[in-house]
């Protein structure tokens, strides 16, 4: 597991108007890209101390590129950073409120104890 | 010293602005309830005439990250620019600039880690809407100094609810102990029951209203010992996976007392979360 790249991934793209868009119209390339590119960077450092080692598994990665939201609240990733994200893409193509409970009704065969979302 | 004129304690709903400002004939059919809320709310502050405020708060992952997470951060900025792009893109939340008081900061974080509290200092805090949408009900014109302190209700792992307690207990001793003569108003905003990302998100109350009903009469009758007894870090996922918001509630429990009930006490009910607003004057209402 490797839910902190994940959370890195939602974390970088959404505080990104031109990713939020790259990542909404094109989410495999985007998803490539960035784990090729991105990934390793290390946050407010220059790039040439990049680090060597992160990778997503594979679950995480097809759930990354299928947008599967319910995916990858079960696989533990940090719920906000997931709805922040896929509301910035999706919300304003439904009415009011309308996409983030059908956000919720796609959840409802989960049930607590949540899956654990530390890192 | 200082004197603490009065202890804020609010949730902060980032849609507010929105709402209050939008043209009447586009506001949703609860806003009128809530702007006259706010403004009565807006009052308990504005006659306790602050010099400073003291904020405390919680970055919503905008600037505080999983790399080097601070359980607790004090601001030092000779000012604080204020509110992110996705804060502008979610809620309509305009870019704000708020002064900071230095020398209050350092105080605090002097004081502080000799109290016993390692807190994490920024130079160059960008302060989000948890500390924003209090500004925005209680000081719309902004022309007060702030001093921010962040907590993580985030990121577990999580301090545990007595430690925000503590901490509280051990803010409002610094106020008072803070050299010189300015009024000081500690403000603090939290959840009540709240579900983000998850299955319960957005229904037609909060997740849990006994949870609420329970946290809002803790907080009024100032039944911190009550509330430790049946909060835990466990606990609060059931009241909805983002309820850890609840602890800055419990950390104003703190900066007011054990046992303080509130001077002021307001809640309304919106569609997927319970927003509740609470005012203590340690001296006395009509100490002001």
């Amino acid at each position: 597991m490797s839910k902190y790249l994940v959370n890195k991934f939602l974390y970088t793209v959404d505080r990104d108007p031109d990713l939020v868009q790259r990542y909404r119209d094109d989410p495999a390339g985007t998803v490539a890209w960035w784990e090729t590119e991105k990934a390793n960077e290390i946050l407010n450092c220059v790039t040439q101390e990049k680090s060597t080692w992160l990778a997503f598994e594979d679950e995480e990665r097809d759930a990354l590129v299928a947008q599967d939201h319910v995916t990858l609240f079960e696989l533990g990733a940090h719920p906000f950073l997931t709805l922040t994200l896929f509301i910035a893409m999706f919300e304003h193509d439904h009415e009011p409120l309308g996409y983030v409970k059908a956000y919720a009704e796609r959840m409802a065969h989960i049930s607590l104890p949540y899956p654990d979302i530390a890192t | 010293m200082a004197e603490l004129v009065a202890v804020i304690a609010s949730t902060h709903h980032p849609f507010y602005y929105k709402t209050s400002t939008a043209p009447e004939e586009e506001r949703p059919p609860f806003a009128a309830e809530w702007i006259s809320k706010i403004e009565n709310f807006r009052e308990t502050l504005t006659r306790a005439r602050p010099d400073v405020l003291v904020m405390v708060g919680s970055d919503h992952f905008h600037q505080l990250w999983l790399d080097n997470m601070p359980q607790f951060l004090v601001g030092k900025a000779p000012v604080y620019d204020a509110n992110w792009y996705n804060e502008e893109r979610e809620f309509g939340l305009p870019r704000m600039r708020l002064a900071g008081d230095e020398a209050f900061s350092q105080h605090i974080l002097r004081e502080g880690l000799d109290a016993g509290f390692d807190l994490a200092f920024s130079n160059e805090l960008r302060i989000d809407h948890s500390v924003t949408c209090p500004i925005i009900t209680l000081r719309p014109q902004a022309d007060l100094p702030i001093v921010p302190i962040y907590t993580n209700i985030f990121a577990p792992p999580l301090p545990q609810p007595k430690r925000f307690v503590q901490l509280g207990k051990t803010i409002r001793e610094l106020v008072e102990s803070m050299p010189g003569n300015q009024r000081v108003a500690v403000i603090g905003t939290g959840h009540l029951s709240l579900e983000l990302g998850g299955p319960r998100q957005f229904g037609p109350t909060g997740p849990d209203p006994e949870f609420d009903r329970k946290a809002v009469e803790w907080i009024a009758s100032g039944d911190i010992e009550g509330c430790l007894a049946e909060v835990t870090l466990e606990s609060l996922h059931k009241p909805g996976n983002a309820t850890h918001g609840f602890m800055d509630f419990m950390l104003m429990m703190g900066v007011a007392g054990e046992g303080a009930k509130a001077d002021y006490t307001e809640t309304v009910d919106l569609f997927h979360t319970m927003e509740a607003y609470f005012t203590w004057y340690p001296k006395g209402a009509s100490s002001l």
